[in-house]
């Protein structure tokens, strides 16, 4: 199995003398989706960075093999003068892709994530679930081999992010890129992935790689069963010995 | 296989790391104040939003909700400049003694021994009108200057520390004491009003397209980053566009200044034919109190038009940019 992404040993130090990570070692294969839950400050953000390479790494090696990386963010962070069908084809407008290829390609995105009929409206024009579709749609557009998640979830209302998490894994099962995805809900992270690191507090070290052993894709009940608390419960108690 | 890489070290997007310190004058950000969030996430794959609800009624109901549209817009505007006339009666005949009412005479005496009298109002419009050239080519230099100025600060942290300040001292240098001194060096034509014009307008032009250009989120920086846009296509598809609601705001505050800049260069270069700040110093100098009060008139109402020319021009722009059209 290809190992999209590698980070041997890498350590992050900031000019400021604080370290962010510390001798982190992580891979994830093509067809894995690999969750990284810690306490708030424990450097999952930088480990993602670092990933993307926004950032260097200190001390260590990262390692891609993915021909197309992206990158969800935080906030939706789209364009507000783009309606979302632009937003989405504003991948392929930077990578040089001719107009109606990546009109097309923008179009099959935005259905993908349920959003046919509002190619045309504009960010301030969509609710918040509905924005953070356009950005995973963004992100899908450019078929990655590699998809980084950054919390893309936590501005969400409970309700809207079970929602987003159930479409998030049936494109996970359709797509199977490599995901690597940041949070820090536990739940979210075993409904979602096929693997959950767990960090401890600043500096990040890994100290626990659970796997998960459900298949794709999953129903919302999943969240029911006795064994998903189970796990829950098991992620919980190594995240909270180390923070 | 796919293809192997290893992440080399990527350079940030340099104006992240300029330092944004707060030197704006003023400016409005659209895009942060509200953000309309429908009430509910509709489910995937629901129904798209349908146009607009057709309006059940007759038109001539519709005739009337417009009217009580204009109404509403005018209306405060017609209630003020209302307000000024009563002060300015009140005034004239209440607090003034007949023999000082000439410091303020009343307004149907202005409007009366001026506007029917074409040698009072023939030179007064013509001076207006050359004024109006004066402050539009200066505020069209002042645009052109000012936003290729910032852009070419917002290019680097270095180029901004260095130029920022130039402009700082153009900003501070009051305006008054260099015009003469521009006369000296320019003459008293069209060009040396138009420069005058230019100083007095740039810097709001400069300071807002810089901020506009600034404006754009880390996350979006990092989002062209990872897509490995071009200086071009970073300059025009982000930091462009995010700047366009400043880039107006300037205006407004440019279109206002260069108004001004004319009526300073015109009251400074008497010589050459007069602009409408031309006249209003030889009527003060004459006393000559109608035609002073319908000067100021003109140039009140030249202001106003100006500023609501381009405050119209931002709406209608803005409004369509984020796609509030039809609101």
């Amino acid at each position: 199995m290809t190992r999209t992404l590698v980070l041997d040993d890498v350590t992050k130090a900031f000019p400021t003398g604080t370290v962010a990570l510390e001798e982190v070692s992580l891979s994830v294969s093509a067809g894995e989706f690999v969750s990284v839950v810690g306490p708030s400050g424990c450097g999952k953000s930088t480990l993602l960075r670092l990933a993307s390479g926004l950032d260097e790494v200190s001390g260590g090696d990262v390692e891609v093999n993915a021909t197309s990386t992206s990158y969800v963010f935080q906030e939706p962070t789209l364009l507000e003068w783009r309606s979302a069908l632009r937003n989405v084809e504003l991948v392929g407008e930077l990578r040089g892709v001719p107009k109606l290829e990546r009109r097309r390609r923008a179009r099959e995105a935005l259905d993908l994530v349920g959003l046919s009929g509002f190619e045309k409206q504009h960010p301030r024009q969509l609710s918040g679930g509905m924005r953070m579709r356009v950005s995973i749609a963004r992100a899908l557009v450019a078929e990655p081999d590699l998809a980084l998640f950054d919390e893309p979830f936590g501005a969400l209302d409970e309700i809207t992010r079970l929602r987003m998490q159930t479409e998030l894994q049936s494109l996970f099962a359709l797509k199977s890129f490599a995901g690597l995805f940041i949070t820090h809900s536990v739940s979210e992270a075993v409904y979602l992935s096929t693997r959950v690191v767990v960090m401890s507090g600043r500096p990040g070290r890994v100290v626990a790689d659970i796997p998960v052993p459900w298949g794709y894709p999953r129903t919302p009940e999943l969240r029911y069963e006795p064994e998903f608390g189970a796990l829950v419960g098991e992620v919980s108690a190594a995240l909270g010995e180390h923070s | 296989m796919s293809t192997a890489a290893v992440h080399q070290p990527t350079a940030h997007p340099e104006n992240r790391t300029a330092p944004q310190e707060a030197h704006v004058t003023s400016t409005a950000t659209p895009a942060a104040s509200s953000t309309v969030a429908s009430a509910e996430t509709p489910a995937a794959g629901s129904v798209p939003p349908s146009g607009p609800t057709p309006r059940a009624g007759s038109g001539r109901a519709a005739g009337r909700r417009r009217l009580a549209g204009a109404v509403a817009k005018v209306g405060p505007l017609l209630a003020a400049v209302a307000g000024i006339v009563a002060v300015w009666y009140v005034v004239t005949y209440l607090v003034l003694s007949p023999e000082r009412r000439f410091l303020l005479p009343p307004l149907h005496q202005v409007l009366g021994t001026t506007l029917g009298n074409p040698l009072v109002m023939g030179p007064m419009l013509d001076a207006l009108w050359q004024t109006v050239g004066v402050a539009l080519c200066g505020l069209a230099i002042a645009v052109v200057l000012g936003i290729g100025y910032a852009v070419v600060m917002v290019q680097s942290g270095w180029a901004e520390r260095i130029l920022y300040p130039y402009a700082v001292i153009l900003q501070t240098i009051p305006i008054l004491a260099l015009t003469p001194l521009i006369g000296i060096w320019m003459g008293y034509g069209f060009s040396a009003r138009i420069v005058v014009c230019v100083i007095i307008a740039l810097f709001p032009m400069i300071a807002n397209t810089l901020f506009g250009l600034q404006s754009a989120s880390p996350a979006a920086h990092d989002l062209f980053t990872l897509n490995r846009a071009t200086r071009a296509q970073r300059l025009f598809k982000l930091q462009f566009p995010a700047a366009l609601p400043s880039i107006f705001t300037g205006l407004r505050n440019a279109a206002g200044l260069s108004v001004i800049g004319a009526i300073v260069g015109d009251f400074f270069f008497q010589q050459g034919s007069p602009g409408i700040g031309g006249l209003l110093r030889t009527y003060t100098l004459r006393l000559n109190m109608d035609s002073l009060f319908m000067a100021i008139i003109l140039t009140a109402l030249f202001g106003v038009a100006m500023f609501s020319v381009f405050a119209a021009l931002d709406r209608a722009v803005i409004g369509r940019w984020y796609g509030r059209s039809g609101a």
